[in-house]
Formats: C-alpha cells, structure tokens, sequence
C-alpha cells in the first residue's frame, strides 16, 4: 500500500479566547492546488455548525488563510477569522438556530480541516487531508466564576486572575433564554469584575424583577466586593439590557455608573416600563417580511416629541456610548440614538454620548467573530408559540462590525475604568 | 524615583489599577507569549515576576526589574530588563532563567512528566525593584499562564505490546503521519516531554523507555538491541504511520544508542536521524549494557572539580582510532544532524562532531551531516524556554550512584542555544519526513504537470557538497 504525505495542517495558537485571532495555514501541499478549508463545531443544541473557504495552493504547496484569497464557499477574499464568523448551521439542520455556549467554563471545539478539491456539501462524509481541532476560550486561566444569589439578586459574578481590585461591570446582556454568562467571563478575562445579571427568566417573569431597585442592589453587590474598586464600576447592556440600562442611568439616585455601553438599544419606552414591568407591544405594529420572519422596529416608532413617553437622558450623569447597526430590524436603534442626541443636545449633556454606527449590521451584536443571525426562532413568553424574529444585517459587515465594536468596547472601557486620569467625556 | 504630586501608595491597594496581560493565556511550551504591564505612573518602577510550583513540588521564579515609559507601559518583549534573573531585551527571560526559590534544596531540574496537563506559571507585577520576599506581599496584578505539552487532538496511546514500555503521540487528524523514535539519556525513565510536543507539530512521536522499562524492573536485565527494532515495527505497522518515512532522535545516552542503529541495523531504515549532545563513541556491536559497561570500564576518567560536580565527558575521549569503538558515520545514508552545546561537561559532544564530520568527509556522505553547534551551550538541550540547569542530582541507571552531574553552560547563551536548535530541528525534521522530493507519487504527479518546485522548501542552505553550519549565537 503506498501512502500518499499528507499536507501539514496548523493553526496557531491552538488555544485561545474567542476574540482573539488565529493563523490557518496548510503546507506541503501540491503546487496549485485546490483545496476546501472546512471548520466544524458541534454545538450544546447538538447541532452541527461549519464554514469553508475554496483556496488554491501557491507554488510552494501553501494556504495561508490570512493572507490568501477565498475563491468561493460561505465567505470571499481575504479572511483571516472567516473560517468562524461564516458558520452557519449545516445543510438539512432545524432552522432559526442561534448559537451561544451556555458552559464557559471548557471551550469551544472547533474543528478545522482541509479538503481535496472545491467542495461545498458532504464534508462529514469524507476523509479530510488533515485536521486540527482548535479551543475557542470564553474564559482565561485563573478566572473565578461565582454564582450570585444574594438580596434577590439573581447573577454570575466572574472575577480576574490576581489579587485586584478590580474596575466592575453590570452585565445585562439582552433579553430571553435564561442568563447568558459568556460575555461577562470574556469580559473577565480582560480585566473587569463582572456579573452577568439574571433578570428576564422567561418562566419566571415577574415585573418585579424589571424594578429599579433590583438593578440597583445589583449594581451594588459589585461595588461593595472586596474585589472591586468601588468608584470604577460600568454597566454594559444589550438590546432589552441596554433599555433597562439607559433607565438605570437616567432615573437611579442611589448609583453612580462610571461609564455606560448601550448595543442596539432604544430609549422609547415610558415610567410604565418600571412601574408594572409591561413592555411596549402594539401587535398592528408588528411587521412580516417575505420570508414571514418578524420585524419588531416599528412597534416603538414612530419617536414621540413628548419625553414623558420615553426615558429622560436628558439626567444622564455619565459617559455614554452607543453601539447600533443600521439594519436593525428588531430595534429602531438608529433613530433613537439620533433622538438620544437631540435631547441630549437640549439638556446640556451632549459632551457624555458618543455613538457608533456600523453599516448593514443587525440588532445582535456580539462577541468577534460569533456567527451572524439574521433571523432565529424565539418562543413567545407567553403563548410558548415559535416564531421567526428577523434581527437583520448582511453576514459579511456585520462581522466585521462586530470585530470594530469589540476592540472600540474594550478601549472605551479602558479609557474609562482603568486609567487613571481623569476620565474625558469623549473618546 | 520620587513621583510628585501622588498620595502616599499604600502597598496592600493596587494604586492606580495597573493592568497585567499575558498573550497568549494558553499556549504550546514552544510558542511565545508578550507580556504588557499598562497604567502605572510615568516612569514607574516594577517587577515582573514569574512563579512556577514544580510537579515534584519545588517553587521556582525568576523576576525582571523595569521601568514604564512616558504612557504607564512596560512592554516586556520590547523594553530592557534593568536587572533581576536576567538583563536586556528577553521576551521569554521569565521562564528560561527560571531558578528555584531560595531556601530549596540544591540541585534540583524542572521536569513534567505528566504531559496530559499545563505548566502553569503565575506572571505578576510588583511595584519597585525588588529581589527577594515576593510570596511576602500582594502583587499589584497576576495572571495565570497554562503552557501545553499537547496540541488540542494530540492522542496519547501506551503502547505495551512486544514487551515495550512507551508511550506514542499521535498529531490528531486522519494521518497518515511521519514517525520518529524518541531517545532520552542515562537516567532512565520514560520522557514524554519532548514526545508529546513534536505530536503537536504534525510528527508521530513514540517516546521509548529502554532503561528503565517494565521488563527490566522485572527481570533486572537490561535490553537488547531488538527491544528498539520491535519498537520501529510497532511504528512501522501502525495504520497512522508512514511506515517508510521514520526518524530516530536522541539525547546523550539515546544519541549514542541512535549512532548504532542509524548505521547498522538491517531493521531499523531511517529517513533521518538527529543527535543532541551524543557521541558515535562505543563498542559498536555492544547493547545497551555493554555500552554502560564500557563507560564504566573508563570511569577512572570520570573529574570532580572543586564544587563537588561530577564531569563524565573524559569518559568517550581520547576519540578512538579503533573502529571497532566508533560508529562507522562514513555508511550513514540518511540526513544526520548533529546539536553540540559547546561547554558539554557530561559528553564530548563537540570532540565527537569533529570526528563524524572527519569521518564522513573521507567516506564522501559528509553532504548528508548538519552541525549545530552552539558556543557556552551546555549538554541538556531541551526544548525552548526549559529552564537552564548548570548542574542537578543525577542516579546514572547503570551505577545507582547519586551524585551532582555537572552539564555544563552559561544560561543566556544556552537558553538561545535551545530556541534555535529547536526551530532548526523541527525544519529538519519537516524536511525529511515530509519533503516532497522524496514521495515517488507527489514527484510523477508534478512531473505530469510539468511544474518545477524549489526542491528546498524550508531554507536550509546547502553549500556544495556540505550540509553545514556553525550557528553564531549572540550572547
């Protein structure tokens, strides 16, 4: 039996936190050769997620993802991080599917390989050439992750390797499918004590839990940490997160945020929100596209004039910065973040806002290069129905805004709650 | 340094919330890492400390002084140490010159033999330039670094069967892989270290145990030379190996045992073979007990110098003329390298290379022979960033003697000495064991095509008929 060498196949590094980047690189390969890079993950829904890339070997037999052209598969050009922001789940899976690791506590396995050939479908079926898997970390080495349950608060508090203290954060990561810890454990291991908060169980809702006083004991259970520093504590929020962010900031008398991030949030909702925990819900607003995914962006809209009908930023006391994709489906974020400026322009506090905007992105902006969901199936709290939410945005600029907005967090976040200057209101 | 206009810093609070990290958090223990201390004063003076609690349960450090910059910043991988367990610009400074805390017994080595898990080293900063008492204060930030042995899919198989005692890693993926034997020297036991680590760039490994192995606990008797031929047939057969491409590497006692089957065995055919810190010198028909013994014969060689260190590299010289006791390197027809610390007080090592390459160069394969050698170099070269040890308690398996084993080298020259061996002798492998001007089916596939190819992918450079070069290493 002759054997053929294989090509040598490595990724480097092997292991690493989910933002940061990798090199792929396939060697002793054929001269011109064509060949598919394929990664595959198998997800905790047991769902199976890939990308692939239709590269050609130069004439020293190499791939260099980072620096070579993709020719064709779920991503084009030259994309060092394709091989995951392109996955989408395999041909044939249910539909609607979203990925998020709820056990961040062990990795992501990602499993890159190289094909013969341009292929587009069957790759479990066959043999690659060569294959590596890859850990993708939400949490890095000395990490400590608590469970919280402390004077009704509801959360998992992640803390930095060493002995601190440590700038803190208010973790609010969005609406439904229970707490969500990944981004609080990236979060920490990036230096920031923070506690990704409970507060939307979907079978337990009560509207006490979206009163004002939750958040603020919340916000305070990390202040008052030994771990904690107590003057440089954030809060960072996500869609339904963000709103209940801007009202914390706006109306809370007992706290005193650092810095504020707001991703594809909106301030158009009145006191009500905070008194009998109803969210706005006008069903003859809600739209269907041609594909009936549901578009939510116009049940808030339009703007109301009257500020009594949304929260008042005009008594924002803290640096605030916006992160929106004009193709939000779910959230009129863009037209609010214009309305945010307005009133903050007539309140004198304009100098605290700064806004980024990003092309052709959606309303789920996440972690870098976390797969992109233009639309997924959300159960109806109440009515436990399935229904297909379209959160909008192309695959290629929102990764990319995805990438952008990290970096620019982490360095607003830094600005804010690490240096020691007096902080500036503008970035 | 007096910083006008600062409180007073108290030393229990990090003052001024300085940032500590570490990239990458996990990584190979061949791979760098940077390391960025962000946000103190301007001008600030710090420690960077590295703490590593050994599987045997020793603490080792080691600590670098400097001072931020104009931005609060210390960039470890840019900026000088001023002074500490190393000076200069050393970007892995703190895990080569890692020594063991003061207060341990002498003599001691690091080694993982559990290469299943991480090293873990924990970085810190301290504020001020300080040398001693650092598990006496709070740091002003740390981190916790994990360094692998094995890649991700790197599998781990025992491999018992033919009496052997060893263990094969295997890089994941379909295979088939290239293989190599892994050697190590006279003390004995089974060495996964550097096994494991060469899986994880695409080479399967099988680490062997030939002088300590289970048959010869039981048995008291040493092996026989077929021990190892059984072990290249375990290779050869294995469904993941390419049977027709394996290679021998060894160190010290294995190098020697690599001589001998490199160029006598009808069994073993290697598609290269590397030597670190060995000599050709040795009966040649002789097994590994006769080996020993004939080093024993001339222990009356053996010198102690004035701190009680034991040196045994007089033991193989003068270099024979006898061939009767040197491999006869002039029959060798695969690619041999050769790394020689040049400060070797264990082996002759450089003696031995002068007369391989003598040798080969009279018999006309000397094109087949690299040379790496590396001045002030000692005898253990180990993979990169293995803390360097000057001298450690040894118990030669053959003797049962305890004694301090000199090795010889200065630590900053052996340290490089062990980066760039190692880069060279994974191309050198790479080259051999997956070349493609040597695979029959890749040379007509591309002949059909009609393309040419640079038949020396990775660099190496040849000059004429002679594959050598003596490595200048800046100290």
């Amino acid at each position: 039996m002759s054997q053929t060498i294989p090509p040598v196949l490595s990724v480097v590094p092997t292991r690493a936190l989910v933002d940061e980047t990798f090199k792929v690189v396939v060697e002793n390969l054929p001269p011109a050769s064509p060949v598919t890079l394929h990664a595959l993950l198998y997800s905790e829904d047991k769902d199976y997620w890939e990308a692939y890339g239709h590269y050609v070997s130069d004439h020293r037999g190499t791939v260099s993802v980072a620096e070579d052209m993709s020719l064709g598969g779920t991503y084009t050009g030259k994309e060092a991080m394709g091989l995951l922001w392109s996955m989408r789940p395999e041909p044939g899976s249910r539909t609607g599917l979203r990925l998020r690791k709820r056990e961040v506590t062990s990795p992501m396995l990602v499993h890159i390989s190289v094909y013969s050939g341009h292929i587009t479908e069957g790759f479990r079926k066959q043999s690659p050439l060569a294959s590596v898997p890859t850990e993708r970390w939400y949490m890095a080495p000395g990490v400590q992750r608590i469970e919280i349950k402390e004077k009704g608060v509801r959360g998992t508090f992640f803390i930095p390797p060493g002995p601190g203290p440590f700038p803190g954060l208010l973790d609010m990561w969005g609406g439904r499918g229970g707490l969500l810890e990944y981004r609080s454990a990236l979060l920490a291991s990036h230096g920031y004590a923070s506690l990704a908060l409970e507060y939307f169980s979907p079978s337990e809702l009560q509207s006490a839990d979206l009163q004002i006083q939750y958040f603020e004991t919340a916000f305070n259970i990390i202040k008052d940490h030994p771990q904690v520093i107590p003057d440089k504590v954030g809060i960072l929020g996500l869609s339904l997160g963000t709103m209940l962010a801007f009202n914390l900031v706006a109306e809370s008398t007992k706290i005193k945020p650092r810095c504020c991030v707001c991703i594809s949030g909106h301030h158009l909702v009145s006191n009500r929100l905070m008194i009998d925990g109803s969210l706005p819900n006008d069903p003859k607003k809600l739209r269907f596209d041609e594909n009936n995914y549901l578009i939510r962006r116009d049940v808030v809209l339009p703007v109301p004039s009257d500020p009594s009908q949304k929260i008042d930023v005009r008594n924002i006391k803290c640096p605030m910065l916006l992160v929106n994709g004009d193709d939000d489906q779910n959230s009129p974020t863009v037209e609010a973040a214009e309305d945010i400026g307005n009133m903050m322009r007539s309140g004198g506090n304009l100098h605290l806002l700064s806004t980024l905007t990003y092309p052709d992105t959606g309303h789920l902006i996440e972690p870098p290069y976390s797969p992109h969901f233009r639309a997924t199936t959300v159960r109806a709290p109440r009515t436990k129905e399935k229904v297909m939410i379209l959160w909008g945005g192309q695959t290629k600029p929102h990764s990319d805004a995805q990438e952008d907005s990290w970096r620019k967090i982490l360095a607003y976040l830094h600005h804010h709650l690490y240096s020691s200057t007096t902080p500036k209101a503008k970035m | 340094m007096i910083i006008s206009g600062v409180h007073s810093i108290r030393m229990q609070k990090n003052p001024c919330c300085v940032k500590l990290s570490v990239q990458p958090s996990r990584g190979l223990v061949d791979e760098k890492f940077s390391i960025l201390v962000q946000n103190t004063p301007p001008g600030f003076q710090v420690t960077v400390h590295a703490l590593h609690h050994s599987e045997d349960g020793h603490d080792w450090e080691a600590f670098a002084h400097y001072t931020a910059n104009n931005t609060g910043t210390v960039n470890v991988s840019e900026d000088p140490s001023l002074g500490g367990t190393y000076s200069g610009v050393e970007q892995m400074g703190l895990l080569w010159s890692l020594r063991p805390v003061p207060g341990n017994k002498p003599w001691l080595r690091m080694r993982k033999m559990n290469v299943q898990t991480p090293m873990e080293v924990t970085i810190s900063v301290y504020q001020g330039h300080q040398t001693e008492g650092f598990t006496d204060q709070a740091p002003l930030a740390g981190v916790v670094v994990e360094r692998w042995y094995m890649a991700p899919g790197v599998r781990r198989v025992p491999i018992t069967e033919e009496g052997l005692t060893a263990t094969l890693f295997l890089p994941s993926g379909p295979g088939p892989f290239p293989a190599l034997i892994d050697l190590w020297g006279g003390g004995g036991q089974l060495v996964e270290s550097r096994a494991s680590l060469l899986a994880s760039h695409g080479i399967a490994a099988l680490a062997l145990d030939y002088l300590t192995p289970k048959i010869t606990v039981e048995t008291g008797k040493m092996v026989e030379n077929e021990y190892f031929e059984k072990a290249y047939k375990v290779l050869e057969q294995h469904p993941q190996v390419l049977g027709s491409r394996i290679a021998m590497l060894g160190i010290s006692f294995g190098a020697v045992m690599t001589f001998k089957f490199a160029v006598y065995s009808e069994v073993i055919k290697l598609s290269c073979a590397v030597s670190v810190s060995g000599s050709h010198v040795q009966p040649i028909d002789g097994s590994v007990k006769q080996i020993f013994d004939y080093l024993i014969k001339n222990a009356g060689n053996t010198r102690i110098n004035e701190e009680n260190q034991t040196i045994w590299r007089d033991l193989l010289l003068p270099i024979p003329t006898d061939p009767a006791f040197k491999v006869d390197v002039g029959r060798l027809k695969c690619p041999l390298m050769l790394v020689v610390g040049e400060d070797d007080q264990n082996f002759p090592a450089p003696e031995s290379a002068k007369d391989i390459k003598e040798m080969m160069e009279r018999a006309g394969n000397s094109h087949l022979l690299t040379v790496l050698s590396y001045p002030n170099a000692g005898h253990l070269i180990e993979p990169p960033y293995t803390p360097h040890v000057r001298a450690t308690n040894f118990v030669t398996v053959g003797s049962r003697q305890k004694v301090v084993a000199l090795w010889g080298g200065e630590m900053v020259a052996h340290s490089r000495a062990q980066e760039d061996a190692w880069r060279k002798l994974l191309v050198f492998l790479r080259e051999n064991l997956y070349g493609t001007n040597l695979g029959a089916t890749s040379l007509s596939h591309l002949q059909r095509k009609g393309i040419s190819w640079d038949p020396m992918p990775n660099g190496l450079v040849r000059d004429g008929l002679h594959l050598f070069y003596r490595t200048e290493v800046n100290s």
